[in-house]
């Protein structure tokens, strides 16, 4: 019960302190702290969980998740609290806008672990919507023209997505109702998964073509994905690092727990194939665009797509090596993508533009900040020993042997994907300095956990976290 | 079971709504818009509280409320205010043909019942025939949405989306939480509206003078 309190209190509290708390400083500290202590209380989630109530739940699955999530976050704004106060000196920011800008990063940290942890389907709904809001107030906050239209792109997709998911979860309490009873049981998950045997399939069949469609609009699956790259691109960095290393997950775990209510349905269509298709579709999709890419936050976006549908494609699959393979590769972007923001969130300020033609020859001008982006983009493409490396050959591997002709697109995408980005990474990295050489003030110690914890991934998984991951992924089925 | 004439009432109101969404369709004056907007959204309110009492909730009669208060006078009175105030109340539109852009709605009606009649033969009637209806409100939502380019009658298309969900929400019998989701979806649209204004105010500012913005911001950098 500690644990969930402190995971779902701290943020709100949080949240409730910084919108008055006026000094940048201050909230900067306890934007960490309140950030650290919901990962104190993801761990003791970790050692000790509470029996499912009425409308939390904390199984197996979730605590992957919420783990994952309260670190990311944790390093985040650590990252932040330097990166605001670069912002503040050049006047992009104002200490009103600040004081904004921490409450609504807290508020955002409670709808994402609340979406995670609810037992509801209404309520994880709900909390999704929250942390959407949140996010796309923090999008528009420089308030540039680019930044107010990336901030209303990401609005009314992120709202149309989001109703037709509610729209999906209406349907999938019609489902349960003649089985499970009128009112809130019909949409307690525990409850939905034990009476999933007797539901109309035909019903659910729908409803999961409209959580697919709602949802992977969140998630930045391709035809839907629009959104992302804006709202990665014109937001402060700290955003596009919780926008790539958590949000998308949030959203991903919401179709994972669905995709889980139909495999229990007999006669329910199998939402593998359709989950392999948008997968492979983005992953094509992306690797192609991040050719044409001339911002630097940009191309970290399309590989976000990428990414994701790698993963989606993946747990599409499915199967004990394909969920395993999904969740690695879940974590593995979530940890080396927002190490790649935190560093290009760094260059940009030092050259004071994210267009990729104006930055180069990083390693001589910056040679720590040149060479933790150029191995972060070597992980990120997909080159050993980066953990990265190691869960797509787990995805190619496992795919070869069940569906070798999926495998070779799939094989191609990763290698055009591959190409562009070292292309660019080298790019950045070597070649004559260009741009303001200023020095950087940096947090480094964000950096390099998450590329150490990657390194380390890549090179020696523990026992017990494969034993754990195992575990989670035969429950995916 | 429903009586005929409790069946014959919520099927009329749910097909008036999906003709106020047909109706949207060929406006070409922002202001006529919204006032078949804030119809539609008046013929939820008497939908919702009709379904109250047919299934004798106060929850249903909260929503109905939520959804006359809010949606059916609030929200087109700020929109239209703000439509006057940035002077688009004059501007008319350019919409895709009538012919065409009726025809495709009348697709969407038809393709909503193929999808959703066949499958819902285990639901109460009166569900069923929300459901469906709401699912073509939802699609023609989307079809305003991609025929418009204006914010503002984005966002009129959005909240005809919004009408169509809880149309379906409230047709669910027993479905918990419809007045919370109902409060949830209010507070965003709330912030759509919001939205547009900072947009279009923030528009003009840089247009009006550049300079002066510029002079304010390296003062408050200080």
């Amino acid at each position: 019960m500690i644990g969930l309190a402190l995971v779902l209190l701290t943020p709100l509290l949080a949240a409730a302190v910084l919108a008055g708390l006026a000094d940048y400083r201050a909230s900067a500290r306890v934007n960490i702290v309140a950030s650290a202590i919901a990962f104190a209380g993801a761990l003791l989630l970790l050692a000790h969980r509470p029996a499912p109530g009425r409308f939390l739940l904390v199984d197996d699955l979730n605590v992957v998740f919420i783990v994952l999530g309260t670190f990311v976050a944790t390093t985040t704004s650590v990252f932040s609290a330097g990166y605001i106060g670069h912002e503040l000196e050049t006047g992009h920011l104002t200490p009103g806008y600040l004081r904004f800008y921490h409450a609504m990063f807290q508020l955002m940290m409670f709808g994402m672990n609340l979406a995670l942890l609810a037992n509801d389907i209404g309520v994880m709904w709900v909390a999704v919507e929250l942390a959407t809001l949140s996010t796309v107030v923090m999008v528009g906050i420089y308030r540039t023209p680019a930044a107010l239209e990336a901030a209303w792109k990401y609005f009314i997709l992120g709202s149309v997505g989001i109703a037709l998911a509610l729209f999906g979860t209406i349907l999938v309490y019609l489902a349960a109702r003649p089985e499970v009873g009128e009112g809130l049981r019909a949409m307690e998950w525990t409850v939905l998964l034990r009476h999933a045997r007797g539901f109309d399939h035909r019903l659910l069949d729908v409803a999961f073509i409209f959580l697919l469609l709602g949802y992977g609009t969140k998630v930045g699956l391709a035809p839907m994905h629009a959104w992302l790259p804006d709202a990665h691109a014109e937001g402060p960095t700290p955003i596009s690092a919780v926008l790539s290393g958590l949000l998308l997950n949030v959203a991903l775990y919401a179709l994972l727990r669905f995709k889980l209510l139909l495999a229990a349905c007999p006669g329910a269509i199998a939402p593998g194939p359709l989950m392999v298709t948008l997968g492979l579709v983005s992953v094509i999709f992306a690797a192609f665009m991040l050719y044409r890419r001339r911002d630097i936050k940009r191309l970290f976006a399309y590989s976000s797509i990428e990414h994701m549908g790698i993963i989606v494609f993946s747990f599409g699959m499915g199967g004990p090596l394909g969920n395993f393979a999904g969740l690695l590769q879940m974590t593995m972007h979530s940890l080396t993508k927002s190490a790649i923001f935190f560093s290009v969130g760094h260059v940009a300020q030092v050259k004071g533009t994210q267009r990729i033609e104006a930055i180069g020859g990083l390693t001589e001008t910056h040679p720590l900040l040149g060479w933790a982006l150029l191995a972060g983009v070597a992980a990120i493409a997909g080159l050993p020993p980066f953990g990265v490396f190691t869960a797509e050959f787990l995805v190619l591997s496992s795919t070869f042997a069940r569906q070798p002709a999926l495998a070779v697109v799939l094989g191609i995408g990763l290698l055009v994907a591959f190409g562009a980005l070292l292309a660019r990474g080298t790019q950045l990295a070597f070649g004559a300095p260009r741009g303001p050489a200023g020095p950087v003030r940096a947090s480094w110690w964000p950096i390099a956990a998450h590329l150490g914890l990657v390194l380390v991934a890549g090179i020696w998984l523990p026992g017990p976290l494969v034993a754990w991951f195992r575990h989670v992924a035969a429950l995916l089925g | 079971m429903v009586s005929h004439f409790a069946f014959d009432v919520a099927h009329m109101l749910a097909g008036l709504i999906v003709l106020a969404s047909l109706t949207m369709l060929y406006q070409d004056r922002l202001t006529a818009l919204i006032n078949v907007l804030a119809g539609q959204s008046l013929l939820l309110a008497a939908s919702v509280a009709w379904q109250g009492h047919l299934q004798g909730s106060a929850e249903l009669y909260l929503t109905a409320a939520l959804a006359l208060g809010f949606k059916a006078i609030a929200i087109p009175w700020a929109l239209r205010a703000l439509v006057i105030r940035l002077g688009l109340h004059r501007e008319i539109e350019t919409v895709a043909g009538i012919g065409p852009t009726m025809l495709a709605g009348m697709g969407l009606i038809a393709l909503s019942m193929e999808v959703m009649l066949p499958v819902t033969d285990a639901v109460d009637p009166v569900a069923r025939q929300d459901i469906a209806l709401a699912l073509s409100v939802v699609l023609i939502g989307l079809l305003i949405m991609v025929t418009r380019r204006n914010a503002a009658s984005q966002v009129v298309g959005f909240l005809s989306i919004d009408n169509g969900i809880s149309l379906a929400a409230t047709g669910a019998r027993g479905m918990p939480l419809v007045v919370e989701i109902s409060v949830a979806f209010s507070v965003l649209v709330a912030c759509i509206v919001i939205g547009i204004f900072l947009f279009r105010i923030r528009e003009r500012f840089d247009t009006v003078d550049l300079g002066a913005l510029d002079a304010s911001r390296g003062e408050r950098a200080r």
